[in-house]
């Protein structure tokens, strides 16, 4: 055992020997070399950061659509700050005393050493005016750096803006290599591309004396580099077409979403009420952004990706049709009565085959097409068979890409609602439902909902004859001009391609003949095809949807235009689709009559039903 | 080898009154311990003050709002503790330890499911009310309490590999949860009771063979590679050249310098492709700070240039610059020692490695006056986790160790951190103020 206990010495000898290496290595820096000291002297590096250009995007026939403007940050190092009069400085800035003194304070907090932004976003005429007095402000400096600017007041919802980052996502790993005082996308294209368009931040380092007075570049420049400017965006949008759009919807709420079928790319997004995207980037930015935010019409709310719980009304009879058909339980010649005893319609010819049902919009025709659908007998019990039926239903709606997120390259995009057997479990029970409890979905209305996208999107689909590509608002990316293969795909629905014809000249009638003769461009040889549709709205006046595209053969065209409380989508939202078809295919307007209609907001005042 | 097993008789101390065992205990307790513990606190207290104290905005050395309030909280909650574990039956340690390593255990692993990130590590457990604890901290003195207990066991066949396996797992399963708490640094402390161990019994080759490969390991970060071979292979030779005999057992000393120009090839792939990018600039820091002076080697370039600004004498309590304009990151905790270094100079410093070196000296006198394997064990297994501490913490500082983010004990500032080391220090002296009863155990 003793030789056991003689290990102790062992072990107090490492530990005595640790102290030994340790305080001889203690006095090698400390008294020995003197470098440290001298390195003590002129320790502190000053750190000047070059902001690099963000990326422009232009619009698809290279308009600009977002620039970058000048912009001049006052920056202070608190250690070199000697006797301020801050009085001046407050006169100067045209700030109250309190200001001055509370940006300071913050300043001190954030670093002593480090420089941070004293007054954010100076305009070049501010700048003309306090950089002859900052000679006798020691520590205050100017800081030259580029804001966003627009040549245009168009947009605003799908560019997005960028902001200050905020302390929360500094804090967060995904944002690693971002330092206070950086500028970030918030929303829209600003937020989806970040990573394109912020480009890499150059660095350059100055020695500084414990007096803060600068010895010159840190290792002759060795560490420094030179920013690299962001990468360029090449948009999808017609910037006069959206323009336009902006025009037709100007007073009213809603939304207009166009899309080039063949491509997915997105024309025109307009979500009204808008505003100038120019009011984000000025120093008013924080107030406009509140006052925004706060208005009664909710203006920031993004409509045509995120308002998805309006049910689509009449346009969401093509969908019951083209599945109807594919399921074989009618045929385009199937004609039922228009039996108003079953679901309320209004006066036309009856009975109506699937070319008439379309072109009248007959409510009574689409609830026995939808009974026949959902109640195909696959079960003897009533309840049974109308759950498996819908859950089919259901199966092949969402491959018209309802009830999902679509992958829109602007964030916030919601899913909308498509009823499932389960939903209704839940209200009525197991069993507890049939086909009378819900047949609203055959007209479009009840537990159905849309975002002005996904219509569009629909009509991408009639108008391709069974197949859409991702909607997306930005084509390439960088110089190559490469579009972007994420946006390359064709997602066919569960429809044979065949079963569209029926429904494209149905829709043809209805511009020609129809609800929405508004919408007629017959005149200029253009053969427009749409569906009107009402939303129901317990709130107030229904809201007017309508949809279409054109040509009828080739199209270049899908638009959804959702009108908030425009009570009919033939005597609201149709006009409005007309007139940006025509201007999108020919770039002149010469239904002038019903720009004047749609301008003079009149459809407002139709007496409802 | 091994330990010779020992019969314990079943002897017990007669119950003696109150007063008398309270009398006993205040004079059987280590007063130079106890002292050296609440000097090494106040130390710890002024520094932190010095620490993140700004000549621009002058705070109270009690205000709540700067670390040194805070910790005056932390270390009078300590002292409360102290008369708990003083007063407390000596024996509730030994007869509780498995108790209390399964209780951490169990924390643990809570925490490792609760507790919210915190720069990148699941450690903290969140108790409300801002209060935060890092069970990772009191699974140090848990662990010291059950593998002590474990060989003081008299049934315990040390050369048995099924025992072993049983001591390793109780060592190696706390550290095990730790990594998974992203808490590397803290985990590393339990590689420390191989000291303890080595007194117990353990084969001297293993602390040989350990201190060697990581000697090689440093080597090969330090020194190009075929210096290094060849400087490895001109020992041997050497040994060889002075002892003939060794000539027989040609064969071992071959597959020996294979291992080792093996693991010399290894040490790259090692730092390059298991370390996690971090851990990786953190040894590249301690081979050339100078090579990335404003990233990896930030730290220790400016705890570097702090300290050795201090000079001979320091610059005097408050007067530090170095650590005042922020350029020292993490002043009050992990890199207290550069205050010291910068404002007391090489005394200074060199005292409170003094102090140290005394404080774990005098633990292991502790240690071996104790009857009981598991005293002795558990005063061990304390000096190793304080030496460890010690070690790495004012390693770092100085350059001669990676950047590993643990506490200097009793000294930086922290509550967890406090008073796990105080629980840790105080159970030892508990169990050495009651020592004479158990007289009869030798």
């Amino acid at each position: 055992m003793k030789y056991l206990e003689n290990r102790k010495y062992v072990i107090q000898g490492i530990f005595l020997l640790v102290g030994i290496v340790y305080a001889l290595r203690l006095f090698y820096i400390q008294v020995v070399d003197s470098s440290y000291k001298q390195a003590a002297e002129t320790n502190a590096i000053k750190t000047i950061i070059q902001y690099p250009f963000r990326g422009l995007i232009y619009d698809r026939n290279g308009q600009l659509l977002v620039q970058n403007t000048p912009v001049y940050d006052l920056m202070v190092v608190p250690k070199e700050v000697k006797q301020l009069d801050t009085l001046r400085l407050s006169s100067l800035l045209e700030l109250p005393l309190e200001d001055v003194r509370e940006r300071l304070k913050k300043a001190r907090g954030f670093s002593y050493v480090q420089p941070s932004i004293f007054y954010q976003k100076l305009t070049t005429q501010d700048l003309a005016h306090i950089q002859d007095n900052l000679i006798d402000f020691p520590g205050f400096y100017i800081n030259a750096r580029t804001a966003r600017g627009y040549p245009h007041q168009s947009l605003a919802h799908a560019l997005g803006y960028i902001a200050e980052i905020s302390p929360k996502q500094l804090e967060d790993s995904t944002y690693k290599g971002y330092r206070p005082g950086d500028y970030i996308g918030k929303s829209g294209i600003e937020l989806e591309y970040e990573n394109y368009l912020m480009g890499k931040r150059g660095v350059k380092y100055k020695m500084v004396n414990v007096r803060g007075v600068e010895k010159g570049p840190f290792k002759d420049g060795a560490y420094d580099t030179l920013s690299v400017a962001g990468q360029n965006l090449v948009s999808t949008i017609d910037l006069d077409l959206q323009a336009y759009g902006e025009k037709l919807m100007n007073g009213a709420k809603g939304s207009i979403v166009a899309i080039e079928p063949s491509t997915g790319e997105i024309l025109a997004y307009v979500s009204a009420p808008f505003y100038d995207p120019n009011l984000f980037t000025g120093k008013d930015y924080g107030k406009n952004y509140m006052a925004l935010l706060q208005d009664k019409d909710k203006t920031m709310f993004n409509r045509p990706i995120m308002a998805d719980q309006n049910p689509p009304g009449s346009i969401f009879k093509l969908v019951q049709a083209l599945i109807a058909l594919e399921e074989g339980v009618i045929s385009p010649s199937t004609r039922f009565a228009c039996n108003k005893s079953l679901v309320n319609c209004h006066q036309h010819p009856s009975p109506l085959d699937l070319y008439g049902a379309v072109q009248h919009s007959c409510n009574p025709w689409f609830f026995q097409a939808y009974k026949m659908l959902l109640n195909q007998g696959k079960s003897k019990n009533t309840f049974t068979d109308t759950s498996i039926g819908l859950k089919d239903w259901r199966e092949q709606v969402l491959t018209f890409g309802f009830g999902q997120k679509l992958g829109i390259d602007i964030p916030g995009e919601k899913k909308g609602i498509v009823a499932s057997p389960e939903m209704y479990d839940r209200v009525y029970g197991k069993n507890r439902w049939k086909y009378s409890t819900i047949y609203s979905l055959s007209i479009g209305q009840g537990e159905l909902g849309v975002t002005p996208l996904q219509m569009a999107n629909f009509m991408s689909i009639v108008a391709n004859r069974g197949y859409y590509v991702t909607p997306h608002i930005i084509r390439s990316v960088g110089d190559d001009g490469k579009p972007l293969k994420e946006y390359q795909e064709r997602h066919y629905t569960s429809v044979n391609a065949k079963h569209y014809e029926p429904i494209v000249e149905g829709m043809a009638e209805v511009v020609r003949a129809g609800t929405a003769r508004r919408a007629n461009l017959s005149k200029v040889g253009i053969e427009v095809c749409g569906k009107t549709g009402t939303a129901q709205n317990p709130q107030g006046p229904d809201h007017a949807v309508f949809v279409a595209f054109a040509p009828k053969d080739n199209p270049k065209i899908a638009i959804a235009v959702y009108v908030e409380h425009g009570k009919w989508g033939g005597q609201s939202a149709a006009p409005i689709a007309g007139l940006m078809i025509e201007q999108y295919l020919t770039d002149t307007v010469t239904i002038k009559e019903q720009e004047k209609w749609v301008l003079s907001r009149e459809y407002l005042n139709i007496k409802s039903k | 080898m091994g330990v010779e097993q020992q019969v314990i008789p079943k002897y017990k101390v007669a119950t003696r009154s109150s007063h008398r065992t309270s009398r006993l205990l205040t004079q059987h307790m280590d007063w130079v311990t106890i002292l050296l513990y609440f000097l090494l606190v106040a130390m710890g207290w002024m520094n932190i003050y010095a620490a993140v104290y700004s000549p621009d905005n002058i705070v109270n050395i009690l205000s709540f709002d700067i670390n040194s309030g805070k910790q005056l909280v932390w270390i009078g909650a300590s002292f409360l503790l102290i008369i708990v574990l003083l007063v407390v039956d000596y024996k509730v340690y030994e007869h509780l330890a498995y108790p209390i390593y399964g209780g951490i255990i169990l924390l643990l692993l809570v925490t490792l499911v609760v507790a919210k990130p915190i720069a990148g590590s699941r450690s903290w457990l969140d108790l409300g009310a801002g209060i935060r604890l890092q069970p990772a901290e009191l699974a140090k003195f848990a662990t010291a309490l059950a593998v002590s207990k474990y060989l003081s066991n008299v049934n315990l066949r040390q050369q048995k590999f099924k025992d072993q396996m049983i001591l390793a797992a109780i060592t190696f399963v706390p550290p095990a949860i730790i990594i998974l708490q992203n808490e590397t640094g803290s985990a590393l402390v339990f590689g420390a009771f191989i000291l303890a161990f080595f007194r117990e019994g353990m084969s001297p080759l293993i602390l040989i063979i350990g201190g060697s490969a990581a000697a090689i390991f440093i080597l090969t970060l330090l020194v190009p590679k075929l210096y290094l071979i060849l400087g490895i292979t001109v020992l041997m030779g050497l040994a060889v050249w002075m002892d003939y005999r060794l000539l027989r057992r040609i064969k071992t000393m071959a597959a020996m310098l294979l291992l080792v120009i093996g693991m010399i090839f290894s040490v790259d792939y090692f730092v390059n492709n298991i370390l996690q990018p971090h851990q990786q600039n953190r040894i590249k820091a301690l081979i050339n700070p100078e090579a990335d002076p404003l990233g990896y080697g930030w730290n220790v370039t400016q705890s570097k240039i702090a300290i050795g600004s201090g000079g001979f004498l320091g610059k005097g309590f408050l007067e530090g610059t170095q650590t005042k304009f922020d350029f020292v990151p993490e002043q009050s905790t992990d890199f207290i020692f550069c205050t010291i270094g910068e404002e007391h100079g090489w005394i200074g410093s060199t005292i409170l490695i003094g102090l140290f070196v005394f404080l774990l000296i005098r633990i292991v006198g502790i240690a071996e006056r104790q009857r009981s394997v598991f005293g002795r064990t558990y005063g061990y297994c304390v000096a190793s986790i304080i030496f460890f501490h010690f070690l790495v913490n004012v390693g770092m500082t100085i350059g001669l160790a990676p950047v590993v983010g643990i506490p200097l004990p009793f000294f930086s500032y922290g509550g967890s951190s406090l008073w796990s080391f105080t629980i840790l220090l105080f159970i030892l002296i508990a169990i050495d103020a009651n020592r004479s009863k158990d007289l009869a155990r030798q």
